[in-house]
């Protein structure tokens, strides 16, 4: 297998809040790792710690309240990207590492023009001159796919719309090349035939430029399309982990199950009652409250004993290639009370 | 007065006027632009402005005398309007007119640059207490409380009278770094606000360093209220020179203030009132236009408005 290119340790990212009602443990012990040139599904619901992780790899996380606890560690080309100095940082991110934001409408700044935006992260790290940079920011406009590249060049972001927006802001991560492609919900603002064009897009822009992708999404039909493996997050926790075929028709963990069941689907049309699509049922406990034992026990429909005294570490389910398929459950160890409840 | 100034000062109005016109047809056709003239005076403050700042530019077309001549003291002291001088005379036997014009270049412009002294001094120390917050920000908003504790006439009589003569360019540094305190508040409140929007966590996953972000990416999103704060202060910063001019203490005799015109036409108020009451109305004209401009703009540069 070869190198991964980022890896991450038991990331552990905490918010002090404010009135003194204990830690956040937004992100708490974190592995994984991201291999060259493929894509990467984050998913989980609102409030897992999908963001954090993200924001952590480039250490984006505001300092105070949160801080990455000592012991977490971040590689990237062999170096442990938590402990660089400030100047060393800033000269990954953008150039080796880039990010693009859920929201289109508020990620770009309303007083430039996009050009300018885009050519910013070429005018810091490879010092083009602005001639230069404003003729790089037209062939980024070119080859994100927007219309007229040499006169949008000089409109600003309100008069251009939602969809376009998120190419600019794809043009802006992508102008140095970076090695990584981190996108938190890069579709969510938008609508769904903007959204098939945008993952559309990413995809041919991995191809083209051989480089690795970490989608963040709470949709597992997002995953499904694009993603090479998945991580599953639940409570500042991986939940499973493995290749995408592999999860989607052999999920393991009860929370995957709950996240596929309530994906609308126009092949299988919802058995129960009223049509009505499936959820999980309660939400994500707050980050400075996760539940003892399993993080997941309180919403589980299996739920026993063990789940609620003891908290399961990853387990190894796969039947491949070992550590290609893990899960943080119980159930692993006691398949048949799988059976014994079904979902409600 | 001669022909030829009547001439240069009707030049004038008329070049205010376009100017009006002008500013009118290039911002008018925007939202913010519409806002902005639909004060009822706005464009007659932006007029005032105009005529005021063309006037002290073309001071030796439109004067017919040097503000400091004494044209002829034992007969044409406290000399009243007249065509000849058309604001009078002062007790020195200097034309008043003359003095008003060259004395507008020296006040407009010690309220410019001390205000934009004061502007840049705040919005630097306003900017990084923002961004940095925790003890940057601590550290320099008690600075900032000290600032505004001391009553700001007082210390500026104190420094001044370290001087004889005050050079005009310690007068705008001295008022100019008294006057900041104010808008680095205004400015860090605007600061702490925009730094958590999202495109400067996108610029700074770009790798921009913070210098880049703050001047780039926040600053100019926090705009309008220093533009604000800026065209309010001048009126204030005049008026403060004024003060200190009338009291003897900002720009020397003879050379013409509006305030120290003030200070020099007082005594003779009963028999030469030209001298004091024509620099006062200047003073009222221009600070209230200023305050109108101040006005209108913060109608026109705020979005909440949008609807309005």
């Amino acid at each position: 297998m070869t190198e991964p290119l980022l890896r991450i340790r038991d990331l552990k990212t905490y918010f002090v809040t404010e009135h003194g009602s204990g830690t956040a443990r937004a992100v708490d012990g974190v592995s994984f790792d991201l291999y060259p040139g493929e894509t990467l599904g984050l998913v989980g619901e609102s409030g897992c710690g999908k963001t954090v992780t993200s924001l952590s790899v480039l250490r984006l996380i505001p300092e105070p309240p949160g801080h990455i606890r000592p012991g977490s560690f971040i590689e990237f080309a062999g170096r442990n990207l938590l402990t660089l100095a400030p100047r060393e940082l800033r000269a990954i991110r953008g150039n080796q590492i880039a990010m693009i934001f859920q929201e289109p409408m508020t990620s770009l700044n309303p007083v430039f023009t996009v050009g300018d935006q885009i050519a910013e992260a070429a005018i810091v790290h490879q010092r083009l001159s602005r001639r230069a940079a404003r003729a790089r920011a037209i062939e980024m406009l070119k080859l994100v796919g927007i219309p007229d590249p040499a006169q949008r060049v000089d409109h600003y972001p309100h008069q251009m719309s939602g969809g376009m927006r998120q190419r600019v802001m794809i043009a802006m991560a992508l102008v140095c090349h970076p090695k990584v492609l981190i996108a938190d919900e890069p579709t969510t603002a938008l609508d769904v035939t903007i959204q098939a064009q945008i993952l559309e897009l990413l995809e041919r822009l991995q191809a083209e430029l051989g480089m690795a992708v970490m989608l963040i999404t709470h949709d597992l039909g997002v995953v499904a399309g694009t993603a090479d493996r998945v991580v599953v997050m639940y409570a500042g926790q991986v939940v499973e982990q493995a290749p995408t075929p592999e999860l989607f028709a052999r999920p393991l963990h009860p929370y995957t199950d709950g996240l596929l069941a309530s994906v609308p689907r126009l092949d299988a049309p919802p058995v129960r009652a009223r049509g009505r699509l499936h959820g999980i049922p309660g939400q994500v406990p707050a980050a400075s409250e996760w539940p003892g034992g399993c993080r997941f026990h309180p919403r589980c429909p299996y739920a026993w004993d063990r789940c609620r005294d003891e908290e399961p570490p990853l387990l190894d389910a796969s039947t491949g290639e070992p550590g290609t398929h893990t899960v943080r459950c119980w159930l692993l160890t006691e398949p048949q009370r799988r059976t014994a409840r079904p979902l409600p | 007065m001669n022909v030829w100034n009547w001439l240069a000062v009707g030049g004038a109005a008329v070049l205010a006027l376009v100017a009006v016109a002008e500013i009118r047809r290039r911002v008018g056709t925007g939202a913010p632009g519409r806002r902005f003239f639909r004060h009822p005076t706005a464009a007659p403050a932006v007029f005032v402005l105009a005529f005021f700042v063309t006037v002290a530019l073309a001071a030796p077309l439109v004067t017919p005398y040097q503000p400091y001549l004494q044209i002829d003291i034992t007969r044409l002291a406290n000399h009243a309007p007249s065509a000849q001088f058309p604001l009078g005379t002062d007790p020195f036997g200097r034309d008043v007119w003359s003095r008003l014009v060259y004395g507008a270049r020296i006040s407009l412009g010690i309220g410019a640059l001390a205000m934009l002294v004061a502007v840049s001094t705040g919005v630097v120390v306003g900017g990084v207490a923002g961004y940095f917050r925790h003890w940057v920000d601590t550290t320099l908003m008690r600075l900032v409380d000290v600032g505004l504790a001391m009553p700001r006439m007082f210390m500026l009589l104190m420094v001044v009278a370290l001087w004889e003569h005050v050079p005009l360019a310690v007068l705008v540094l001295l008022i100019g770094l008294t006057g900041w305190f104010g808008t680095s508040r205004l400015v860090r409140a605007e600061v702490l606000s925009v730094r958590e929007r999202e495109f400067v966590a996108a610029a700074r996953s770009l790798g921009a360093e913070p210098a880049r972000v703050i001047f780039r990416h926040v600053l100019p999103n926090a705009a309008a209220p220093i533009i604000v704060s800026a065209a309010l202060g001048i009126g204030n910063v005049m008026l403060l020179e004024a003060g200190l001019s009338f009291l003897g203490l900002g720009v020397p005799s003879p050379a013409p203030s509006w305030g120290n015109m003030i200070a020099d036409g007082w005594p003779k108020m009963a028999v030469a009132p030209w001298c004091a009451t024509f620099p006062g109305l200047a003073i009222s004209l221009v600070v209230m236009a200023l305050n109108a401009v101040g006005d209108a703009l913060r109608d026109a540069l705020d979005p909440r408005r949008e609807t309005a």
